[in-house]
């Protein structure tokens, strides 16, 4: 009936496990409880959680973001402390099987359900302001991509609870992911988890792509988009062209571990240098994915703060272009040390180096923005020095790795542990949080706290260099990654040093914790009824703040580069005076949720093996898409009365605070 | 048809941005066959390093019945014209030409499918199913793939077939039937990839 | 109150970095016990040491524009609309371009010197064989030549190549003794191999650095490099050994999941019992086995960019 899953696969045994799902379990409820109290349920559902806004979609990824955040950084101090513990023979107090998980969680939830939706999240928020666009190219899936993620990182976190999660690593290698040396639901949570919400990524792909590439504004081409949309056009690419590999690829080890198939097995021919090669064919796009988003963010944050054109515009976009496609050449430099022939191992090095180029241009070219500026050091340029520092260490380290005859001593070490938090911390998380002081007050009318937003830049700083710099240290004495204790007593007091690092990130975190709190109490005195409080230069600022629903008034015209800057230069009036329009508008649908619901459904089914609720959730999904279908009304006419009265009430707050 | 939904351009002046959202659905379209493409290529490269994977069991040479395969490659084949046909009664507004196209391609597409799970129980009884070898997995997997995508195909076109019996053919319908053309004929480029890299490089 | 602890922070990071300066140099891989780590550590000076051309300034430039430029200096200049400079935009390019060029060349050189599939001998019969088997969660040590075998513990002789030849006899792992140089996978049912030696007596950490379960921790072994009589004592002692291993009933035994296994001695082992272990695999092939280094990865590649282009 119930399939493997029976009441022992919740570990009451494990009294941290039941400590944490105790107090997630009260946190929910006190959640449902308020938002009962507060009678908030009808709000919720219609405003938000079936909305095709992308404005609140990119609200509600980066909620969820934040909140997997903290859950990944309880992996990673628990990390930390049990490293710092188990030296010369302790045990720590993690014993393998829970450690294991932790650092395969860690992974997952930090690269996936963290780093994922706050660049998909900002994309949601800001690319369609920055080409003048009422909204995507299909609202509906925009949605169904938001819950089909959500899915995925729910079924992540039932795995705390129910069962255990992979203890593979965060790319489940196999053989170790097989059948055969993994037998429990571990994997199979990693695989539903990865499948479901790598759905509504290379949607989401799909989605920006044809929205950059359709539904720019008057005079908007190609090269007078803001670096951002760029950047998030070359990300969408290399999304599409993934994404599908990932998908393949974990189809593939589903078979091997649902159906017997022998793709990745030891023995009946099966190869698993052929999964590692396909793995990391998507994995090294993935990366760019990432970091890309982050570069538009820095370009936009250091051209608006510096007041000035952002330096060599073209030579930016043809980096990120040229960045875009050498990320797929490049994926055999993680293993190096397979043993394929000092050809093929060269030839990748070399490609990879080749990276540092452009990425190296793109650093310079921040520089020479500054260069003859009026830099305004709020916390998002400060994330953006901090950044411009940190990565460039990160991607110096990352070079050293990719010459073969060096990586095949630093391979598999701490040394490639700190490089990439050195890129993903400094390069992402830094962009992400920059992107997400800059363009809070564009999402809710007013701004971040400052003071609070600078402290927790300087925790997460200096957080960063005391966890990780040990970690390049002990890699030099031989120190491996994912260990859960080690002989050496000499060790320890590296590892100490990173933990108090993981500390003071950790007191980073509760910065920006403070920092929301503090902004919704003083919201009334941050308020920017302006929509451009920064001063700044790209269309997204040109509307009020919060954007209205349909973004904007009259689609603007667009002349050049930095329109928006260019216009306020002549003085030109705002773009919200009548007389006004109708505007057609998609409407909100719940057939997002209700497909996510059963995509879950069929996730939790398939890992436990519960046939029968498995058919539920296949054929669940397929109706409501099927509903979906037969829906004809799924947009409508804004009445222009409605634009003009919408319009007025913002100029009415703007008259009153000048 | 890309010329023709790369040229819809600049169609969004103010007020009408939405007119030419079947066109749009059109290219997205397009750029969700290009992403399954990339997951057909996959199986095919997956297919390339695990086909001498064999085991002791069978290899291409052994399992692979050309005349059949010739069949069924024929009717998808044929499947692909009967479907043009329906999109030429779709431009000329004849509802019920497009139904009793659509309605052979799907009985066309039915054999295909029938011939393809006859093949595949064949194989399984014979004891060569996908869990014998490396090889059969991949071949399996490749195969089996390309036939799920036509299953989908026909349920697609039976959802057309509805829509066209309740709403006929309006500004809704007609973007889905040349999204369901290209699909279409999209699987017919892979198959006709799967019917000379996997079967005819077997038995040869 | 906020700068001067921020100061002091910075100058813990400061005698951290000295520190590591410090101490760094007596590390296994700064300080290497062989031709093959001794080259890596070369190579990982001169490329850090390259970078810092580019690395340095940017640092530099970064602190000095932020606050040469800060928005309360009216001294500077401001020119809002400056943003092109045909030089600017040249030399970024040309300086990053060069140091790729001087660095591509190099990887192309060690590739290929520090390939761990060639022999550092002059003459292969001067080498020695030795097979690493990892097992969950061990180490199995075959001497073919002497027909016999060890677990989590490995000897050879100092100035004598060793040819370690790697496979597995369960899920991946990675064969690694950092003093002495270059990792390399273990894979079953392939054949792997990696060339070291050692030029200094000395008992060297090593240990499998591809996590493989739960045991991959306690996965560790001694290797012992030790003077040509010492070696051939401890082979002696070996051979002292009560214990045999025989494929496949004992391999089968001692192939069952143990962590932090001892140390064991075979005085005698089947011969063949490496190839057995890889043919055990059921591969397929008609030889059955696949080489994992110029043969197995190499067809890989020629297959692989086929995904990679149908992604592009």
């Amino acid at each position: 009936m119930f399939g493997k899953l029976s009441i022992d696969a919740i570990p009451f045994h494990d009294p941290i496990i039941m400590v944490v799902a105790v107090a997630m379990a009260l946190g929910g409820i006190a959640l449902l409880g308020a938002i009962t109290y507060f009678r908030k349920w009808k709000w919720l559902w219609t405003e938000w959680f079936t909305s095709v806004d992308h404005k609140k979609l990119g609200i509600m990824y980066f909620i969820v973001a934040l909140v997997m955040l903290i859950r990944g950084f309880s992996d990673a101090i628990m990390m930390r402390t049990q490293l710092a513990m188990a030296s010369a023979g302790a045990e720590g107090y993690l014993p393998p099987e829970h450690y294991d998980q932790i650092f395969t969680a860690h992974g997952v939830i930090m690269i996936f359900f963290v780093a994922m939706p706050m660049v998909i999240g900002l994309m949601n928020l800001v690319v369609p302001l920055q080409i003048g666009a009422r909204d995507v190219a299909y609202p509906f899936l925009n949605n169904l991509s938001f819950w089909l993620f959500a899915a995925g990182a729910i079924l992540v976190n039932i795995s705390l609870v129910v069962g255990e999660f992979a203890k593979t690593g965060w790319l489940a290698y196999a053989p170790l992911s097989g059948i055969e040396y993994s037998p429990g639901v571990g994997v199979d949570y990693w695989i539903w988890a990865l499948q479901i919400s790598g759905i509504g990524t290379t949607l989401t792909g799909i989605n920006f792509f044809v929205t950059i590439l359709k539904m720019r504004t008057k005079g908007m081409t190609m090269f007078r988009m803001p670096i951002f949309t760029w950047t998030s056009l070359c990300a969408n690419v290399l999304i599409i062209a993934s994404f599908p590999i990932l998908t393949a690829t974990i189809a593939l080890l589903t078979l091997d571990r649902y159906l017997g198939m022998h793709f990745f097995t030891n023995d009946f021919g099966g190869n698993m240098m052929m999964y590692v090669n396909l793995i990391w064919a998507w994995g090294h796009p993935e990366v760019y994915i990432l970091i890309l988003p982050a570069f538009g963010v820095f370009s936009e944050v250091i051209a608006t703060f510096a007041r000035k054109r952002l330096f060599g515009y073209n030579t930016m976009v043809w980096a990120t272009v040229a960045i875009t496609l050498l990320s797929f050449i490049v994926w055999l430099h993680h293993f190096f040390t397979m043993g394929a022939g000092a050809n093929v191992n060269a030839f990748f090095g070399i490609m990879t180096m080749i990276i540092a180029i452009p990425t190296g241009v793109k650093v310079f070219n921040w520089l020479f923005t500054m260069f003859r500026g009026r830099l305004e050091f709020t916390s998002p340029v400060l994330w953006t020095l901090g950044f411009i520092i940190t990565f460039t260490l990160g991607g110096m380290t990352g070079v050293m790795l990719a010459i073969p005859g060096a990586n095949f001593v630093l391979h598999n070490s701490l040394f490639v542990i700190a490089h990439f938090h050195n890129v993903i911390i400094g390069g992402v998380l830094f962009g992400m949080l920059a992107g997400l002081t800059y363009w809070f007050p564009k999402a809710f009318g007013f701004t971040l706290n400052e003071k609070w937003g600078k402290r927790s830049f300087w925790c997460w700083l200096i957080g960063f260099y005391l966890a990780f710099m040990p970690l390049y240290v002990l890699s030099f004495f031989g120190a491996v990654r994912r260990m859960q204790s080690y002989e050496t007593a000499e060790w320890q007091p590296w590892m100490l040093l990173a933990w108090v690092g993981a500390v003071i990130i950790l007191f980073g975190i509760l910065c920006t914790v403070i920092q929301f709190y503090v902004s919704i109490r003083d919201r009334k005195q941050n308020q920017d009824v302006t929509g451009d409080p920064w001063d700044a230069r790209t269309l997204e600022w040109s509307t009020s703040s919060p954007a209205p629903f349909y973004n904007f008034a009259h689609l603007p015209d667009v002349g050049g580069i930095d329109s928006f800057w260019a216009q306020k230069q002549e003085g030109l009036k705002s773009v919200s005076e009548g007389p006004y329009q109708d505007i057609h508008m998609p409407r909100n649908t719940v057939a997002g949720p209700i497909i996510s619901l059963f995509a879950l459904i069929f996730g939790f089914a398939l890992v436990w093996h519960i046939w029968w609720l498995a058919a539920v959730g296949a054929i669940g999904t397929f109706v409501s898409f099927l509903a979906r279908v037969f829906n004809d009304d799924i947009d409508y006419y804004v009445p222009a009365s409605e634009v003009e009265r919408i319009e007025r009430e913002h100029k009415e707050r703007l008259e009153m605070q000048a | 048809m890309t010329t023709e939904t790369m040229s819809n351009h600049d169609a969004h002046a103010e007020g009408h941005e939405h007119h030419d959202a079947g066109g749009m659905k059109i290219f997205g379209f397009w750029v969700y066959l290009m992403s399954d493409l990339v997951i057909f290529g996959s199986l095919f490269a997956t297919y390339a390093v695990l086909m001498k994977g064999t085991a002791g069991g069978p290899s291409g040479a052994d399992i692979f019945e050309l005349p059949l395969i010739l069949i069924s490659t024929f009717l998808l084949l044929f499947s692909s014209f009967t479907y043009g046909m329906a999109v030429l009664a779709m431009n000329a507004d004849r509802v019920a030409q497009v139904k009793a196209w659509l309605a052979i391609t799907f009985l066309l597409g039915a054999g295909f499918i029938g011939l393809e799970i006859y093949e595949f129980q064949h194989l399984i009884h014979e004891g060569y199913g996908p869990d014998r070898s490396a090889f059969l997995s991949s071949f399996f997997t490749l195969v089996g793939t390309h036939g799920l995508h036509v299953f989908f195909g026909l349920v697609w076109i039976l959802v057309m077939l509805v829509q066209l019996q309740t709403k006929g053919l309006n500004d809704m319908t007609r973007p889905r039937i040349m999204c369901l053309s290209l699909f279409w004929h999209f699987l017919d480029i892979v198959w006709i990839c799967v019917f000379s890299f996997v079967y005819l490089m077997g038995v040869l | 109150m906020r700068r001067p602890h921020h100061l002091r922070m910075l100058g813990i990071l400061l005698l951290l970095t000295l520190t590591l300066l410090l101490t760094g140099c007596s590390s296994e891989l700064l300080d290497p016990k062989g031709q093959i780590g001794s080259e890596q550590r070369t190579l990982i000076l001169t490329s850090f040491a390259l970078m810092q051309i580019v690395v340095v300034p940017v640092i530099v430039m970064t602190l000095l524009f932020a606050w040469r430029y800060r928005g309360s200096n009216k001294d500077a200049a401001y020119h809002p609309e400056w943003a092109h400079n045909n030089w600017i935009e040249g030399i970024v390019w040309f300086i990053p371009c060069i140091i790729i060029i001087f660095l591509a060349g190099l990887t192309w050189y060690t590739s290929h010197s520090l390939d761990p599939h060639k022999s550092i001998a002059d003459d292969p019969s001067e080498q020695m064989e030795i097979q690493a088997v990892s097992l969950d969660w061990k180490w199995l040590f075959i001497y073919p030549e002497q027909g016999i075998a060890t677990v989590n513990e490995v000897a050879f002789p100092t100035d004598v190549p060793v040819r370690f030849r790697v496979s597995s006899g369960s899920v991946m792992n990675a064969f690694f003794i950092p003093t002495l140089g270059s990792q390399i996978y273990a894979m079953a049912g392939m054949d792997n191999d990696v060339h070291l030696i050692a030029d200094q007596e000395g008992v060297y950490d090593g240990r499998s650095t591809n996590y493989s379960g739960a045991g991959f921790s306690g996965m560790t072994f001694d290797a012992i490099a030790t003077s040509q009589a010492g070696f051939e004592s401890w082979v002696e002692e070996v051979r002292q050994s009560d214990q045999t291993l025989d494929f496949p009933e004992g391999y089968n035994e001692l192939a069952q999941p143990s962590e932090d296994h001892p140390v064991e001695y075979y005085s005698e082992v089947s011969s063949g019992m490496y190839e057995d272990i890889i043919k055990s695999f059921h591969t397929g092939r008609d030889d059955g086995e696949m080489h994992a280094g110029h043969g197995g990865t190499e067809d890989d590649h020629d297959d692989m960019p086929m995904s990679a282009e149908a992604a592009e």
